[in-house]
C-alpha cells in the first residue's frame, strides 16, 4: 500500500503503517487522519509529537497502559486518562496515534 | 486471570543473533499484560546492559535504548550474574543504568539492576512458575 502526497509516493504496510520512519512528516498524519475520517488538533499533535519523542529515546511505541501513564506524567494528570486518549484517537490511542506518528505498530499489540 | 511469575532468562551476546531482541520483545509483550516479570542476564549476555552501545559499524538496530522503557512497563528485576561480569572484566558500572519509579513506596526512581551471586541467582530461579531462555 502506498499514500500519494503531491505526486510523491510513500510506502505503508497492509495496516496503513509507514513503512520508512525517516519518510514522516506533517503532511502526511493529517492525509492518515482524513483517511480514518478524522482531523487533527492541538491536543491529537501534542500526544503525537510525544509518540514521536519516545521513539526516539527508547526506539519503541509504548503499549497503551505505559502511554497513558507516560503522557499524565509529561503532559498533566488531566491528560493521562484512558478516556482522554481514547476520546482523541477512537480507534485505540497506541495504535492510531502510532500511525499518525509513522510509528511501526506498538509491541505487544495484536 | 492470575498473574505468573515469568523470568527470561539471557544469555547471549546483544548482536550476531536475534535472541537478545526477541527476548526484550517478549518481556515487554509480557509486561504489558500485567505480568510478574523478572530478568535475569548470565553467560555473554551481560553484554546486552553495556553502556553507550553504538552499532553503526554493524547496521543493527540499537536497541539497548529500549531497556530503559523497562521501567515504565514495571519491569524492576533486572538480576546480573557477578560471575559473569567477573569473568569478563566488567562490573555493575559499565552497565547502563536501569530506574524505575516506587509507586507502592514513595515514587523514588530507585535501581532495577541488581548484581547477584550465581547461587542467589538460582534461588531467584527456584521462585518462579516461568522460565524462558534465550
Amino acid at each position: 500500500m502506498a499514500i500519494e502526497i503531491n505526486g510523491k509516493s510513500y510506502d505503508t504496510d497492509e495496516e496503513g503503517y509507514l513503512t520508512n520512519l525517516s519518510d514522516w512528516n506533517d503532511q502526511l498524519a493529517n492525509e492518515m487522519a482524513k483517511a480514518d475520517g478524522a482531523v487533527l488538533d492541538e491536543n491529537h499533535w501534542e500526544v503525537i509529537n510525544f509518540l514521536r519523542d519516545y521513539y526516539e529515546e527508547y526506539q519503541i511505541a509504548p503499549a497503551v497502559r505505559v502511554l497513558t501513564k507516560a503522557v499524565g506524567k509529561k503532559l498533566g494528570k488531566d491528560k493521562g486518562t484512558s478516556k482522554y486518549l481514547y476520546e482523541l484517537f477512537p480507534y485505540g490511542p497506541a495504535k492510531q496515534a502510532c500511525k499518525y506518528a509513522g510509528l511501526p505498530k506498538p509491541t505487544g499489540c495484536v | 486471570m492470575a498473574s505468573k511469575k515469568f523470568l527470561y532468562v539471557n544469555r547471549k551476546a546483544p548482536h550476531g543473533s536475534i535472541y537478545a531482541q526477541e527476548s526484550l520483545e517478549v518481556v515487554l509483550i509480557g509486561a504489558a499484560f500485567e505480568q510478574d516479570v523478572t530478568l535475569a542476564f548470565v553467560d555473554d549476555g551481560v553484554y546486552q546492559l553495556l553502556q553507550n552501545q553504538d552499532t553503526a559499524g554493524i547496521g543493527a538496530k540499537n536497541f539497548a535504548p529500549t531497556f530503559r522503557a523497562l521501567g515504565d512497563y514495571d519491569v524492576s528485576q533486572i538480576y546480573v550474574e557477578r560471575e559473569s561480569l567477573e569473568m569478563r572484566g566488567l562490573s555493575k558500572e559499565d552497565l547502563m543504568p536501569l530506574t524505575y519509579e516506587d509507586e507502592d513506596d514513595d515514587w523514588a526512581e530507585k535501581d532495577s539492576i541488581h548484581v547477584v551471586s550465581s547461587d542467589e541467582l538460582a534461588d531467584i530461579i527456584e521462585q518462579q512458575d516461568v522460565i524462558l531462555n534465550f
